[in-house]
């Protein structure tokens, strides 16, 4: 996409026919090695090994993290959430997204840089062509080359060592969702479920996919933090800029050579920063969406920088302020105090705590009343009147809990409950329950719909008492 | 077809998704060149002084993608219904798929349920597993009318005491289940008198179970009882083979008190139980018989009918 074209010259030219389709140009990254390069591969490391590892620890004789969508639920640790848990999913993106615009508005897209699966798995993929056929120049020649044996070995022994890596993402994807253990055995029998197959496979192709052949095109044309990222820089955001002042003019050197004798700034245009460049872009043209902010070019230039025994930082993280005003480091940090980064951490910190606190607080079971679908309201004995109740009590503990109920709302309101309930481990249970209010009190109380509450005490509770309480509608007729 | 009454709203849905997905293909051949100046590769349109339209062509992958789609509808389209009434060469349908899954599920369960054959209703009773299917069959089936505890309603009978109008046992319950019942209780007002007659008798009636009622018109009344008795029997305790309910107890299925009472002498009733055999199997038939049996045979009774905490 180099369409950068100087806007002076609107020359009504010669005229030619393009295809609305482009083919894509293969980008060749070089290798590079340095400071940024390491903290990216740490981040590679720890996402995948919490990523692959999660799923084999145990807890309580089951999967530690296990989202059971078949009984619907969700464990995580000590956790058991229940769909009527969603909002903590609610507050988990919220706070995901507020940490990506935080982060976005200090230091650009550190998130796709280092952290986002599409940067993570290209990289792995990356490091495994780099194996197999070697470097951008060898890579190069290897596909400019004729098919031979060694080609095919090469290539062959590449995608096989792809294809297993994805199939094992997959699995491991799955693994998630159905108990990892057994679904390992499974696989080795070719015992799986059609879904399973379904979503192994799936996910294995959608890795090989996308960080085998899709790439710096996912990022470029599909994910849309690249479109909205202008919305979250300001002048004072870290981007990866190349200190045009210092490098311009660019110019081949020799090393002995004083660049100010020749009337050249400090870039040698040596290219490397464009070949290191895993979206195939040029950072001396300045701040571009494709930049996905992964700091390969910083390493490769101060490389360069270094053998020349030049200065480090023709390519460094800055900001636009700090280049244009020519602020030293601290004033740039400085800047990084502003009311958007402040206000968008006192918001980040809020919801942290708030989810945490909430996390914290929540009772170990949840109840659901839902009124009797059929009967409103019948008179029994001694003229009282009864209202039918299912109350749904879900344990969301993994200890069997006993429950006993209560109604208040109305005088003389009796809930007609012989024993305690008891509820096993991560359980949940419909209890139907019949509310009866006196004659006098009913009269009294008027006909038509009353509000009362439902009280379910947890009776022998080893940690603390808990009760919850939910609101419900006592019908007397007329 | 039954939503449009001519084919040809058949052959306007053909012609619109045929002549859309051509419309596709179309656009796709002829309007993927563009002429675009070569020296600055923009297409010539200028706005406002200085605004360009580049060329900013899409990557060839993404119109792949799109003829992708195009094939995928016309797959779609052969296999399944879509295209006005054509039904696909798969012949599917929504009422066929439900029925598979019902079959799939009826084997799925169907050695749980053998095991369930093999037990008494008793043993059914105890068992946690029968007793869980047999409760969500009755919230589903007969909740609506009995309540989800069964216990009724007026004109709905309580079905967690031990009153039953026909007979008793687990079978009378799996045969009102499958076949329905019918309670009829014919206009008996000109046959026992006068509306003086009707209260009275009305209040004989009530005082049977030594409910609320005027002594003397009981009194009164118990001369004419004997229109009652062919079916109620003369001590009024009902008669379990012709489904006549015992009026000496305090079960009022058709509402409690004198007006209730005279207003069934008068106009009678005809209640209606539904069979379920069209919508239950035997099999589940059995269960759900075994779970309303046990709604009124809970354990101990003393300690059943406690008092509510």
């Amino acid at each position: 996409m180099d369409s950068r074209t100087d806007t002076s010259t609107t020359v009504q030219g010669a005229v030619k026919t393009v295809s609305l389709y482009q083919k894509s140009k293969k980008i060749y990254p070089r290798a590079v090695h340095g400071f940024f390069s390491n903290w990216r591969w740490a981040l590679v490391w720890i996402t995948q090994i919490v990523f692959y590892g999660m799923p084999w620890l145990q807890w309580n004789d089951r999967q530690a993290v296990l989202f059971d969508l078949l009984t619907r639920r969700f464990y995580i640790g000590g956790l058991v959430l229940y769909p009527q848990d969603f909002i903590y999913l609610t507050g988990l993106l919220i706070i995901s997204a507020y940490a990506l615009f935080l982060f976005t508005a200090v230091a650009g897209r550190l998130w796709c840089g280092y952290a986002c699966p599409q940067t993570v798995y290209t990289e792995i993929f990356l490091w495994f062509e780099h194996r197999f056929e070697g470097d951008r120049a060898q890579r190069m020649r290897l596909d400019a080359a004729p098919w031979n044996g060694e080609k095919i070995l090469r290539k062959g022994g590449k995608q096989l060592a792809w294809i297993l890596f994805a199939l094992w993402t997959g699995f491991t994807f799955v693994g998630y969702f159905t108990p990892i253990r057994s679904l390992g055995a499974s696989v080795l029998s070719l015992g799986l479920g059609p879904w399973e197959w379904f979503w192994v496979l799936f996910y294995a192709f959608a890795t090989y996919g996308n960080a085998g052949f899709m790439r710096e095109q996912v990022c470029k044309y599909m994910c849309p933090y690249a479109r909205f990222q202008s919305a979250m820089f300001d002048k004072d955001t870290l981007i990866i800029s190349y200190d045009a002042e210092r490098g311009d003019p660019r110019g081949a050197r020799g090393k002995k050579v004083d660049p100010k004798s020749k009337g050249l700034g400090d870039c040698v245009d040596c290219g490397v920063c464009v070949q290191v460049c895993p979206t195939g872009i040029d950072i001396r043209n300045g701040l571009q969406y494709e930049c996905i902010g992964c700091s390969a070019c910083i390493d490769a230039c101060d490389g360069i920088m270094d053998k020349m025994g030049y200065e480090p930082g023709l390519i460094r993280y800055a900001t636009q302020h700090s280049l244009q005003q020519h602020l030293t480091r601290a004033q740039m940090w400085r800047r990084a105090f502003r009311p958007r980064v402040l206000i968008y951490t006192a918001i980040l910190v809020l919801i942290v705590g708030a989810v945490g606190t909430s996390l914290w607080l929540r009772s170990p079971f949840r109840v659901d009343v839902v009124r009797d679908r059929a009967t409103l309201a019948r008179i029994v004995d001694e003229g009282r009147i009864e209202n039918v109740y299912r109350l749904q009590i879900m344990n969301a503990t993994e200890q069997t809990q006993r429950f006993r109920i209560a109604a208040s709302g109305l005088p003389d309101l009796k809930v007609d409950q012989t024993s305690d309930i008891e509820v096993g481990p991560a359980e949940a249970q419909w209890v139907t329950v019949s509310v009866q209010a006196g004659f006098e009190a009913a009269t009294q109380a008027g006909p038509g719909s009353h509000e009362i509450h439902f009280d379910v005490e947890r009776v022998d509770a080893k940690g603390a008492p808990a009760v919850v309480r939910e609101k419900s509608t006592f019908i007397v007729p007329r | 077809m039954s939503d449009f009454t001519s084919s040809f709203w058949s052959w306007y849905v053909i012609a619109i998704t045929v002549g859309g997905l051509a419309f596709c293909v179309f656009i796709l051949a002829v309007a993927s060149k563009r002429t675009v100046m070569a020296d600055d590769n923009s297409t010539g349109h200028t706005w406002d002084v200085d605004l360009r339209e580049m060329n900013n062509p899409l990557p060839r992958w993404w119109m792949g993608l799109f003829i992708l789609t195009v094939v995928f509808a016309v797959i779609y389209l052969a296999l399944y219904p879509g295209l006005g009434i054509n039904k696909g060469t798969l012949n599917w349908s929504s009422a066929g798929q439900l029925e598979a899954e019902h079959a799939k599920a009826r084997q799925t369960m169907a050695p749980l349920y053998e095991r369930f054959m093999a037990m008494g209703p008793e043993a059914l009773a105890q068992d946690k597993q029968a007793m869980g299917i047999g409760e969500r069959l009755f919230v589903n089936n007969c909740a609506g009318c009995h309540g989800s505890d069964g216990r009724g309603s007026k004109s709905f009978p309580n079905l967690t005491d031990n009153d039953w109008l026909g007979g008793s046992g687990v079978d009378y319950i799996a045969k009102t289940i499958a076949e329905g019942r019918q309670g009829m209780m014919p206009p008996m007002g000109a046959a026992v008198g006068t509306p003086e007659d009707v209260k009275n008798v009305a209040n004989y009636v009530l005082s049977l179970s030594g409910s609320a009622h005027n002594a003397i018109a009981a009194q009164l009344g118990k001369s004419k009882f004997g229109a009652c008795a062919a079916c109620h029997g003369a001590d009024g305790k009902g008669l379990q083979a012709m489904g006549a309910p015992n009026l000496t107890d305090k079960v009022w299925l058709h509402g409690w008190g004198e007006a209730a009472v005279i207003a069934m002498i008068n106009g009678g009733k005809t209640n209606v139980m539904p069979q379920h055999a069209s919508r239950l199997s035997p099999e589940q038939t059995k269960v759900l018989a075994a779970y309303v049996w046990s709604l009124s045979h809970k354990g101990d009774p003393k300690t059943a009918l406690a008092a509510p905490q």
